[in-house]
C-alpha cells in the first residue's frame, strides 16, 4: 500500500511522515514533488506540515495553487483518503477542501510542545483504531494553529460529527487551559462531510515511535491502512458480484 | 493601472495581534483608545487600465490575496495621474 508524501518547497515533516509511514508494516511513503500532477499510483496522500512557500501572505495560501493540488483535490473527491498534518492542514482549508481557517494562536507566540487530543469520533477513515474519548499524545508546532469558523460552519461540524480531535487535559477534559491555540471549541482535528479528508494541527508523525516519547500518531496511519483494506477488499467483492 | 488592496480580519475573527497593539497604546498614556484592528495593505501595479482586468483583480482577491473565510478585502483604484497642462 502507497502512501504519496507531497514535498513543497518549504516543507519540513516529510521526513518525519515518511519515517513514521514506512514504519509500518504494509505500508510505503514516497515523496512527491508538488510540481507533479499524477497521484495516480497511491493509495492515499499526506500533506505534511512545514511552511510552504516561507508561509507568505497566508499559512498555505499559495501552496494551494501548486500543480499538484489539482490532483489532491480530484482524487479527495473521488474518495481518496487525504491528511493534512500542520501546515498540511493549513493548505487543506485554503484549497477548500477542509471547512474554516487557522488563524494565529490567541497567545501571539509559537507553541512547541507536546499535548493531549480526546478522540471524538471512533468511526472515522483515520480514527476508528482508537476508542471514542480515548486520549492521544502528540506534538504540536505552530504559531498559526488557532482554529476559526463561523458560527454555522461550526454548527455543521459538530453536527455532522466531523471534529475528529480536540485539546483536552491528561484526564481528558476539555478545559480553556488545555486548549494551547485557542482554538474554537478547542478543535484540534476535522475531517470534510465525505469524512475522506482530515486535518490536525498536531503532529502524528512525530509521535510514531514510542522512542519519540509517543507512539500514538500511528493509530491514524493504521486506522488508514485498515480502512484502504476494507475498502478494496469490499470493491473486490462488488466486483466479483458483478 | 494601479489598486491598493487593504485586507482586513472579519469582525468575528480574534486579532490578538490588534488587542496587543490595542493595551500598548493605552499603557503608553491613551486610555481612548477603544479598539485596533490590523489587517493587510498592498500596491499592486499592472499593465492596461479596463475594466476586465479590474474584475481579474477582484476574482485574485478572493482566491489569493484574502481568505473569505476570515477576512474582507478592499480594492481601491488609483486615478490615473493627470497631464500637466501645457499653455
Amino acid at each position: 500500500m502507497k502512501f504519496a508524501v507531497i514535498q513543497f518547497p518549504g516543507s519540513n515533516c516529510d521526513q518525519d511522515c515518511i519515517a513514521a509511514i514506512n514504519g509500518i508494516a504494509g505500508l510505503k511513503a514516497e515523496y512527491i514533488w508538488h510540481k507533479e500532477t499524477s497521484l495516480d499510483n497511491f493509495d492515499a496522500i499526506v500533506l505534511p506540515g512545514g511552511f510552504a512557500y516561507g508561509d507568505y501572505l497566508r499559512c498555505g495560501a499559495i501552496a494551494r495553487f501548486s500543480p499538484i493540488m489539482r490532483a489532491v483535490t480530484s482524487d479527495a473527491r473521488a474518495g481518496k483518503l487525504v491528511l493534512g498534518t500542520c501546515n498540511g492542514f493549513q493548505i487543506l482549508c485554503e484549497a477548500g477542501l477542509l471547512p474554516g481557517a487557522l488563524v494565529r494562536n490567541r497567545s501571539l507566540r509559537f507553541v512547541c510542545d507536546m499535548v493531549t487530543t480526546r478522540v471524538e469520533v471512533d468511526d472515522s477513515p483515520f480514527t476508528h483504531g482508537c476508542q471514542k474519548g480515548s486520549l492521544l499524545r502528540l506534538p504540536i508546532a505552530h504559531g498559526e494553529g488557532c482554529f476559526f469558523a463561523d458560527t454555522e460552519t461550526l454548527r455543521n461540524l459538530n453536527d455532522n460529527r466531523q471534529v475528529i480531535l480536540r485539546y483536552a487535559d491528561s484526564r481528558g477534559r476539555i478545559l480553556p487551559e488545555s486548549n494551547p491555540n485557542g482554538s474554537i471549541e478547542s478543535i484540534a482535528g476535522i475531517c470534510n462531510r465525505e469524512r475522506n479528508v482530515f486535518g490536525l494541527m498536531p503532529h502524528p508523525d512525530r509521535a510514531s515511535d514510542a522512542r519519540l516519547g509517543s507512539a500514538d500518531g500511528a493509530k491514524i496511519f493504521r486506522s488508514m491502512m485498515q480502512t484502504i483494506t476494507a475498502n478494496s477488499a469490499t470493491s473486490e467483492r462488488s466486483k466479483q458480484v458483478a | 493601472m494601479k489598486v491598493k488592496v487593504v485586507v482586513m480580519p472579519k469582525a468575528a475573527v480574534l486579532d490578538p495581534q490588534g488587542n496587543a497593539v490595542r493595551d500598548a497604546m493605552r499603557h503608553l498614556g491613551m486610555p481612548e483608545v477603544r479598539s485596533v484592528r490590523i489587517g493587510k495593505y498592498m500596491e499592486i501595479e499592472a499593465d492596461g487600465e479596463n475594466g476586465e482586468l479590474e474584475s481579474r483583480l477582484h476574482e485574485l482577491c478572493r482566491d489569493l490575496l484574502s481568505n473569505p473565510v476570515i477576512e474582507d478585502y478592499e480594492l481601491q483604484k488609483e486615478k490615473p495621474a493627470k497631464r500637466k497642462r501645457t499653455k
